[in-house]
């Protein structure tokens, strides 16, 4: 007992300090209670509430007061999605056309079968260690790196490492955004959920070196070029970019790429399964 | 020595010789967050004045009134965070009744004076000086008024910064810190000031 003494007065001491406090506290509160706007709290109430940063607010109480002050569009909250668009509005009682729903896509499909390695990496379990030291370990010097840096910042868990390439469930990504500023290849792109149509591959080299160093690698050749009837798809830089705002989805450059990098993303969907079991699956079309 | 000019030599001793950002080098970091404008400072460093003050005063009864006669004189630091994460509660809120414009200036850096080390530096050195009453109070207040002089200084010459030439490599916080040290190296010229008198 003796021994516990101190203990007991520890805990006396600063508990009661911290309700004298405390109490000092919730009188102040009274005494200088500010009338806050109740939309404010309404607000913050049915935003997604991760603090991500993707409004480009310094969290999600600062979203809420500049929604209320009219500087924030209630739009602006893409993690929280449709939902919050529709409950904002209704809050702010303005009639706020919901955004696009953005996810995020990784543009690659170098599966371990596809790229070989150069050198045996052995530091830092970290992508951009990794790619600093001479271009990473991968053949391809664009692609996905392997070690997961966008799968351990993704706070909704969308992400999974399959295969050595990053994998994302769309129906769970919320487009926050979180993991396109954390890949040091830039290969995660924010895209309109309905952009079906990808190019998975940012391979700059050209043709010859880039199909050495990937067997599905964008080679340049233009042919998705001369298929698309918008325009929209162009070769810059040696690699294949679709133009979203005029892509059509039609999918008539899909079946035109010898390397198999340009994916439909509607074709899995109507299989009905979910989009990264999908993504996998399609990783195994065969390369001729 | 004359009870008076000892006291008032320990106020200039604190503001001037043992200033706490420039010879301690304690709350640095609002010191380089919020001196932008020398309005803000001011404000920063008039909260901070309030709160390090009243720590000074609350932290000394809470020391020597209850954790001493209780024997729990190790829980100190404790016990003292829990007195300065209450007065910046209650500074907050009184800002926020009294002088919103300065509240939405400070933003983030108002809370933060919890964890400003100079708050805690001085009451901690109350008590490992063996300060009475008197001199704990003076030391927070006028070590505060020191911080306050220090942040509202770096503010006049950040302000001109604004238009002054600098290369692109030090922009922004890199000179900054280049400022606060030649300014750091200036107050060195205070220290020893009272050497001979106290």
């Amino acid at each position: 007992m003796a021994q516990l003494m101190p203990i007991i007065y520890a805990v006396i001491a600063l508990g009661g300090l911290g309700i004298l406090f405390g109490l000092v506290l919730g009188v102040a509160d009274k005494k200088f209670a500010v009338k806050v706007d109740e939309r404010v709290s309404a607000v913050r109430a049915v935003v997604a509430g991760a603090n991500c940063g993707a409004c480009g607010y310094a969290g999600c109480d600062a979203y809420a007061e500049a929604v209320v002050r009219g500087e924030a569009n209630a739009n602006a909250c893409t993690p929280g999605g449709v939902k919050t668009v529709k409950a904002i509005a209704e809050i702010m009682g303005v009639n706020a056309d919901a955004q696009e729903q953005m996810v995020a896509r990784v543009r690659c499909q170098g599966t371990c079968d596809r790229v070989t390695q150069r050198y045996d990496y052995t530091g830092v379990h970290n992508c951009r260690a990794a790619s600093g030291i001479a271009g990473g370990p991968s053949s391809c010097e664009f692609g996905c790196v392997g070690f997961g840096e966008c799968e351990s910042v993704c706070a909704f868990g969308a992400i999974k490492m399959v295969d050595g390439i990053a994998v994302i469930d769309d129906n769970v990504c919320t487009g926050c955004g979180m993991c396109v500023e954390v890949c040091p290849r830039n290969i995660i792109k924010m895209m309109p959920a309905d952009q079906t149509i990808v190019v998975m591959c940012r391979n700059e080299a050209i043709g010859r070196i880039a199909k050495n160093q990937c067997k599905t690698a964008c080679i340049g050749c233009k042919r998705c070029e001369k298929a698309c009837p918008t325009e929209s798809i162009k070769v810059v830089n040696g690699v294949a970019i679709i133009d979203e705002t005029t892509c059509t989805r039609c999918g008539a450059c899909v079946p035109v790429c010898p390397m198999h990098c340009i994916v439909n993303f509607y074709e899995r969907d109507l299989e009905g399964e979910a989009a990264a079991t999908k993504q996998a699956k399609l990783l195994e079309i065969e390369i001729p | 020595m004359n009870p008076i000019v000892k006291v008032l030599l320990f106020m200039f001793s604190c503001v001037l010789t043992n200033n706490y950002i420039f010879s301690r080098f304690l709350g640095v970091c609002p010191f380089l967050g919020v001196s932008n404008k020398v309005e803000t400072a001011f404000g920063m460093g008039m909260a901070v004045t309030f709160v390090m003050a009243l720590a000074s005063l609350f932290t000394y009864f809470v020391y020597y009134y209850v954790l001493i006669p209780m024997g729990l004189a190790y829980l100190n630091t404790i016990a003292f965070i829990l007195v300065i994460a209450s007065l910046v509660q209650v500074v907050e809120m009184f800002l926020k009744k009294s002088a919103p414009s300065l509240y939405s200036a400070l933003g983030i850096y108002l809370p933060l004076i919890t964890t400003n080390c100079a708050v805690l530096g001085v009451t901690i050195l109350n008590i490992s000086e063996e300060y009475n009453l008197l001199f704990s109070v003076l030391n927070g207040t006028f070590g505060a008024l020191g911080f306050l002089v220090a942040i509202v200084l770096m503010a006049g010459v950040r302000e001109r910064l604004e238009s002054a030439k600098i290369s692109a490599p030090l922009k922004g916080f890199p000179i900054s810190l280049v400022i606060a040290g030649l300014m750091s190296i200036a107050f060195l010229g205070f220290s020893n000031m009272f050497a001979g008198v106290m």
